[in-house]
């Protein structure tokens, strides 16, 4: 399998990561490079074997329906880029 | 004092014969003359640390102090600690001062009133193997400063090594405490995943991080993980487990145990010089009354393959939360959100981890799912199940940590394959979720060389027991760098 520029560009804008083409032509040649190491998954035959996604066997827990923070607004929008009157800014998104 | 265990420091503030505010201080002093040279640290702040120190003496003078209690210590910059600016290692973070404190640190300053000296470096995002992807520039090595501590805890690693704290915290998700350590020469552990709360350390891949300690023993890390580890309701895949003491088996007589050696391990692909020194440290447990049998591991090798699937497409979830919103870096220019976002990101994030996350991106993208990631995680599990098979027959894994001493700064920089590759014996641990440790075992042209244990699930005690009793009879974990004075 290789990548072509177009898939990476594409992946990059998935990402939300802005990317020039001079970066896209390096990044192909790296995600290629690091593709060809993850292809030797492919000749192994997995037909029956269950999928793991985690390492221990556990269903999540649940807690009573409780409030246990307390409200920090002002502490965690204090780390925020731009806030006004409580509310985090962005651009404009519905003309 | 500088070169002083836990337990013997803790005797000495115990006795009075130091206080807390002045081992801190001698630290502290330490990290202003040498850190300029190593980079260990990105973020010092002499006066927090002297007031928990003042805090700790109080406690020590109170009679209310723990064995801990006044003992410094150094923060991998994964760990939110509150008041204390947390990087990750990242210009997205560069300027994010922490609200709240991770369990880890809650615990260490609250409960066991431990003294943080500072945030170390680290890879950004805890992803690398060398710590050059660090926005604030590469540690170096002190055994060797042309060279790499390793990674991602590679800050904490030469924190440790060059006495610049008595001992460091670390995360690891495919080798970040274990290979640091070992290059190093360090004693480090990484807890079987869930173990030690996640809560406030920044996730790379969540199904894998996993805090540790680092320090120069296994008596050291025992009592340190006495400190992080237990049931957390804040991290949801913290496991429900009674509270162990992870030095009460320390000095078992080691008479009996069963180590299994990976024929998969013990092949080609590890530089002859590391090989000789993980068989001279197999002969000498041979001594101590151990038996080594071979064992396989017939799917390792597939293990580089199916975490680079399996991390990256985490990754690329976990750090979705950086969009210049709430917290982290936002761009200066910009027009709609979605130029924000892209803007932001591109020039937040580095390289490498620009990398992961379109790797993460593709393999979970429509029509490739299946083929990648529901693959990686087939082999996730034959993986997890050839440990089960092996540790039928032993008690614990040995083997060698990483297949080659620290490498050149720059040398391995520029293809991410080798980079990815030297961490070919470490990865199948985070992959299965088992316990592993790096012990120091001896020196290959001068460098230091770290012989691996990998236990059974909840297997810590007996590991540091296995660590420990090597470590009564070698002294490769005392040695210090000879050009750090």
């Amino acid at each position: 399998m290789s990548l072509t520029l177009e898939q990476v560009q594409r992946i990059a804008h998935l990402a939300r990561i802005e990317i020039s083409e001079s970066e896209a032509r390096t990044t192909q040649s790296h995600l290629n490079g690091i593709f060809q190491l993850i292809e030797q998954m492919q000749a192994v035959d997995t037909r029956g074997v269950e999928p793991m996604a985690h390492a221990q066997e556990l269903s999540q827990r649940l807690r009573p329906d409780a409030v246990t923070e307390e409200n920090r607004r002002a502490a965690f929008q204090a780390v925020a880029p731009e806030t006004e009157a409580g509310l985090y800014l962005v651009p404009k998104v519905i003309e | 004092m500088i070169n002083a265990s836990l337990k013997q420091l803790s005797q000495a503030l115990a006795t009075k014969q130091i206080s807390s505010v002045e081992l801190t201080r001698l630290f502290l002093d330490r990290i202003a003359r040498l850190n300029p040279v190593l980079n260990a640290f990105v973020t010092v702040d002499a006066e927090k640390s002297l007031n928990s120190a003042r805090t700790a003496d109080a406690r020590i003078a109170a009679g209310t102090a723990g064995q801990l209690t006044g003992i410094p210590i150094a923060q991998k910059d994964i760990f939110c600690a509150e008041g204390w600016r947390t990087t990750c290692g990242s210009k997205m973070l560069a300027n994010f001062v922490s609200p709240y404190d991770a369990t880890v640190i809650r615990k260490m300053h609250g409960e066991a009133g431990m003294v943080s000296l500072g945030k170390t470096n680290m890879d950004e995002f805890a992803m690398g193997s060398s710590n050059e992807t660090s926005f604030f520039g590469p540690v170096r090595n002190p055994w060797d400063t042309e060279r790499v501590p390793g990674g991602s805890s590679g800050g904490s690693a030469t924190a440790v090594a060059a006495r610049l704290a008595p001992a460091a915290t670390g995360t690891d998700t495919g080798g970040s405490i274990r290979q640091p350590a070992a290059l190093c020469s360090l004693t480090g552990l990484k807890p079987t995943y869930g173990v030690v709360s996640r809560y406030g350390m920044i996730a790379f891949a969540s199904s894998l991080d996993q805090g540790g300690p680092m320090a120069a023993s296994a008596e050291d890390c025992a009592l340190l993980l006495n400190t992080m580890a237990g049931f957390d309701e804040r991290d949801s895949t913290s496991l429900e487990r009674p509270v162990e003491d992870y030095a009460r088996d320390l000095d078992k007589p080691l008479a009996g145990l069963r180590i299994g050696l990976p024929r998969e391990f013990f092949g080609e692909g590890c530089d002859a010089g590391v090989m000789a020194a993980v068989r001279a440290a197999i002969a000498e447990y041979e001594k101590l009354g151990a038996t080594a049998v071979e064992v396989s591991l017939p799917n390792s090798h597939l293990s580089v393959p199916a975490y680079y699937v399996i991390a990256p497409a985490e990754a690329s979830s976990n750090l979705s939360r950086f969009d210049g919103v709430r917290y982290g870096y936002r761009a200066e220019d910009y027009g709609s959100l979605d130029d924000m976002y892209m803007k932001s990101r591109a020039q937040g994030f580095g390289a490498e981890v620009k990398r992961r996350i379109l790797i993460g991106t593709y393999v979970l993208s429509h029509g490739y799912y299946d083929a990648y990631y529901l693959q990686a995680q087939r082999i996730r599990r034959l993986i997890a199940d050839d440990f089960v098979e092996a540790f039928k027959s032993c008690d614990v894994i040995m083997g060698p940590t990483s297949p080659s001493t620290a490498f050149k700064l720059g040398e391995k920089a520029a293809d991410p394959v080798q980079m990815y590759l030297s961490d070919i014996y470490t990865i199948a641990v985070n992959l299965a979720g088992l316990p592993g440790m790096s012990v120091p075992c001896g020196f290959a042209g001068g460098l230091p060389v770290g012989l691996q244990l990998i236990g059974n699930y909840f297997g810590e005690a007996q590991l540091l027991n296995v660590a420990h009793r090597y470590q009564q009879a070698t002294d490769w974990h005392q040695r210090r760098p000879p050009g750090i004075a």
